[in-house]
């Protein structure tokens, strides 16, 4: 494990940089848990001050200030991301490893409902859990949503790697020895597909968060948790860029941004890391 | 010819199953509902003013027809699946009577012709310029393309719109930023609607394009970067193929199949950008709609714009599906 980190930061630069802007985010983040101040309170601070030497972010036209309301915007974005990741990664694993080992019409059926769900525009539906839930509609409940949303493509790439797996020898060892089908699938093939769960994890999260930054700005999910997105929402309910409080907007955006090429990279890396043939040009072999 | 056929029957039966799943998922949400649509209605209207206990019974009892909830909820569904057929999904309530499917349907062209435009121009852009990179690996113009693309294909569709929206709105004024077509200029086809339309799409368009190039320019380049230490390749080279002819006909052509699958898998992700593109832009189209009716409480329209945009996705995902096979002859032989 360590080896791989090594061998990543020394050969690959994107590597590097993807994991230098992810860990300075989250750092930010986690200072949200030391913060002196409440985020759901509003007028706690002099409202509209540029950034400077008291307000570091500057602060909001609700007279919040934008250092600690971020951190927490942050904190539950990258939060909210993370268990959409890691839901449907479950989801995608069971899938993906029960069609590529099972076969036949197990396969068949599974591929079916996957090439499903690929097809149904997701940002509609999710308008319209919106539409029924209102402000019943917390994090946790969005997140689960959208990880019945998020598994197919993923399922689709690990049934494709299980699928060489199957006829290999150490699977058919596995077999004779009388492994059941799912220490199998646990014990021998998910190893394999790690790799590509790290990688799609991030690709994952982009589009999550993607997602949820989008609905927030149209004012569809609660919109009294700070994440990016209600951040957003709330600056363009104060015309932000109209009154000329463009540190409101501006900040937000340029770190989630950052944030965004940062998971990117990260996710290319590893796909390339995973790719031998790349990894060995990389390498200069 | 007969292999084709069968290949295009069971794409259609597939299409029939995504239809009727997406029109399912969204009939199941729509009433999950915690809250009646009906006693969300009489609390608006009776809020206004006051009226009579019978009054508020019998709207109640119109509204419950109206909405076809006086049956039990399975009904309901066969009813719903009945009239989808005949894309009748009631009347709307912010525009009533009119129709929800009225609606959908002037809102529609907009959407599509939007979608279908910035779609086939950052395809092509992505693809060729990404096959070029992939090619011509030591080109500096090239490399900071890609550098370029790194940059933005990440970034959410929101957040461009939004960046083209404060620079042409506020520092340089000289696109129009909201709107389908100049106020002044009647709907009608003349070549004034005409100029003003694709005037008034520049923008929208543009925030497409651009979130939507950088996917295409940097799988076409990974792909091709892979083609092209095949030993066909460098064949050709040897034997003094033109190179232009190499990167069109030999390596990108053979790279664009892949890229059209996922094109047609990525479809209901770039429909989802253009919602939300249209809403930031005031573009008039289903997106825009979408919004005002959840915004309005119009569980009819927002419902119908669901449904219409699974069956516009999944119709699009088809067609693609069977151009494949024109392209890859490995397909039709299967």
């Amino acid at each position: 494990m360590f080896a791989v980190l090594r061998d990543l930061v020394r050969y690959n630069i994107e590597f590097t940089i993807g994991a230098i802007l992810v860990a300075l985010i989250v750092t930010f983040a986690c200072l949200s848990f030391f913060s002196p101040v409440d985020p759901t309170q509003v007028y706690l601070a002099i409202p509209d001050q540029p950034p400077g030497a008291q307000y570091w972010f500057g602060s909001n036209s609700r007279g919040q200030d934008m250092f600690w309301q971020l951190s927490f915007a942050f904190r539950n974005t990258l939060t909210f991301g993370l268990t959409v990741a890691l839901l449907s990664r479950i989801l995608s694993i069971g899938v993906g490893l029960a069609a590529g080992y099972l076969g036949g019409w197990v396969d068949r059926v599974l591929m079916f409902i996957n090439d499903i769900f690929v097809a149904i525009p997701i940002f509609p539906i999710l308008i319209l859990f919106y539409f029924v839930m209102r402000s019943n509609l917390n994090g946790f409940t969005l997140a689960l949503v959208m990880a019945c949303f998020g598994w197919p493509y993923d399922a689709r790439l690990i049934r494709s790697v299980t699928l060489g797996l199957r006829h290999r020898e150490f699977t058919r060892q596995a077999v004779f020895a009388g492994m059941s089908p799912v220490k199998i699938m646990l014990q021998e093939h998910l190893p394999y597909v790690m790799p590509i769960i790290f990688a799609t994890t991030m690709a994952n999260m982009i589009w999550s968060i993607g997602l949820e930054v989008t609905l927030a700005v149209l004012g569809f999910t609660n919109i009294n948790i700070p994440t990016v997105g209600t951040t957003l929402y709330w600056a363009n309910n104060h015309s932000a860029m109209v009154v000329g409080v463009w540190w409101w907007i501006l900040i937000p955006v340029i770190i989630v941004v950052l944030l965004f090429i940062g998971l990117f990279l990260l996710a290319v890396s590893l796909n390339e890391y995973i790719d031998p043939r790349s990894r060995l040009r990389r390498m200069g072999a | 010819m007969k292999a084709y056929l069968l290949f295009a029957l069971k794409r259609f039966i597939q299409l029939l199953a995504v239809i009727f799943a997406g029109c399912s998922i969204a009939f199941v949400v729509s009433h999950l509902s915690p809250i009646s649509p009906v006693e969300s209605i009489i609390g608006r209207v009776s809020g206004q003013s006051s009226y009579s206990p019978e009054a508020i019974k019998s709207l109640r009892d119109t509204l419950t027809e109206l909405f076809g909830l006086n049956v039990p909820l399975h009904e309901q569904y066969f009813n719903f699946l009945r009239r989808l057929l005949a894309f009748d999904f009631g009347p709307s309530l912010m525009a009533f009577p009119r129709p929800a499917m009225e609606l959908v349907m002037l809102a529609m062209p907009w959407t599509f012709g939007l979608l279908m435009v910035s779609t086939v121009l950052t395809w092509l852009i992505g693809n060729v310029t990404g096959g070029l990179a992939g090619y011509y690996q030591n080109s500096k113009i090239l490399k900071t393309l890609g550098i370029l693309a790194i940059a933005v294909q990440p970034i959410p569709y929101y957040i461009v719109a939004f960046l083209l929206v404060i620079i042409f709105g506020f520092f340089w004024p000289v696109l129009p930023i909201s709107g389908g077509f100049a106020m002044n200029v009647r709907p009608a086809w003349t070549p004034e609607f005409i100029l003003s339309v694709l005037h008034y799409s520049i923008l929208p368009a543009a925030s497409l394009v651009i979130v939507g190039i950088g996917t295409w320019f940097l799988g076409m380049r990974a792909l091709v970067s892979n083609i092209v230490t095949e030993d066909y390749v460098t064949f050709a080279e040897l034997g003094g193929v033109r190179r232009n002819r190499i990167v069109f006909s030999y390596v990108i052509r053979n790279a664009m199949v892949p890229q059209l699958t996922s094109l047609a898998m990525t479809l209901g992700g770039i429909f989802s950008g253009t919602i939300i593109t249209e809403q930031v832009f005031g573009y008039p189209g289903l997106g825009s709609l979408l919004v005002t009716a959840v915004n309005a409480g119009d569980s009819a329209t927002t419902l119908a714009v669901s449904c219409i945009a699974v069956i516009a996705v999944a119709s699009a995902i088809f067609i693609i599906d069977l151009v494949h096979p024109l392209i890859d002859p490995r397909v039709r032989a299967e």
